[in-house]
């Protein structure tokens, strides 16, 4: 799984991209970021207020609830703020 | 179908408009809209615009379609800036050319709309105190809903 990072959650983790495995027991979006704020502290900084974050798998905007695999790219950022 | 840039560069909207009307008669209304780096306050020095290069033109190419489902356009341009951009600068600009001015008044009004809210663009304002991101405004997400309520 590819995970890429944007504006302010970008700069909280502290990097733009990295790979990572899916586990198997991840099975949606919700599940994911609670796996990765189980990590460390710099992921719970970045992604711990769920309702502050958007996610996009494969460069399509989704909800929490939406499924993701270990092929999937997974774009984590603030609401946009574009125009 | 829409033409759509992700720049850095600026653009040049008398030329923009040109390229994009050519030699065709078949429409009576141009709208344009551009959207250009505000300072309010007075102490914005620089704003930077990042984006998700790939998600962002397709994300955009969306935006447009919906619009061309909508209303009859003869033609549709965006062309969104990024990177460092220095106040009064152009960010974004929308052309809609129709047979008739409501559908390209609506249709560029509701491509501003659905752009702000949907193209993975973000904002950091440079000050004196630092850089900011910009948060998003729960008036550009209540815009979406007349969108709704019309369809």
């Amino acid at each position: 799984m590819q995970l890429v990072y944007f504006a302010w959650v970008k700069e909280r983790i502290g990097k733009s991209e990295e790979e990572m495995h899916l586990p198997g027991d991840v099975r949606t979006v919700d599940e994911l970021i609670d796996h990765l704020i189980s990590i460390n502290d710099i992921y719970r900084a970045a992604l711990n207020d769920k309702a502050a974050i958007r996610v996009a798998i494969n460069q399509t905007h989704v909800g929490l609830d939406h499924p993701v695999t270990d092929a999937d790219e997974v774009a984590f950022f603030p609401p946009v703020t574009g125009g | 179908m829409a033409s759509i840039s992700v720049q850095e560069t600026d653009f040049d909207i008398a030329a923009e408009i040109a390229t994009l009307k050519g030699d065709r008669t078949d429409m009576g209304a141009i709208v344009t809209f551009t959207g250009t780096v505000r300072d309010i306050a007075g102490d914005l020095q620089a704003m930077t615009l990042e984006h998700y290069p790939g998600m962002t033109e397709k994300e955009i190419a969306r935006v447009a379609e919906e619009a061309e489902k909508r209303w009859s356009l003869v033609e549709c341009r965006v062309i969104h800036r990024y990177g460092k951009l220095l106040p009064g600068d152009n960010i974004v600009l929308v052309i809609t050319m129709s047979a008739h001015r409501h559908a390209a008044f609506e249709a560029a009004d509701f491509l501003m709309d659905f752009l702000k809210s949907r193209a993975p663009f973000w904002k950091l304002e440079e000050t004196n105190k630092g850089g900011q991101w910009v948060d998003a405004k729960e008036s550009d997400a209540d815009a979406l809903k007349r969108w709704e309520q019309l369809q």
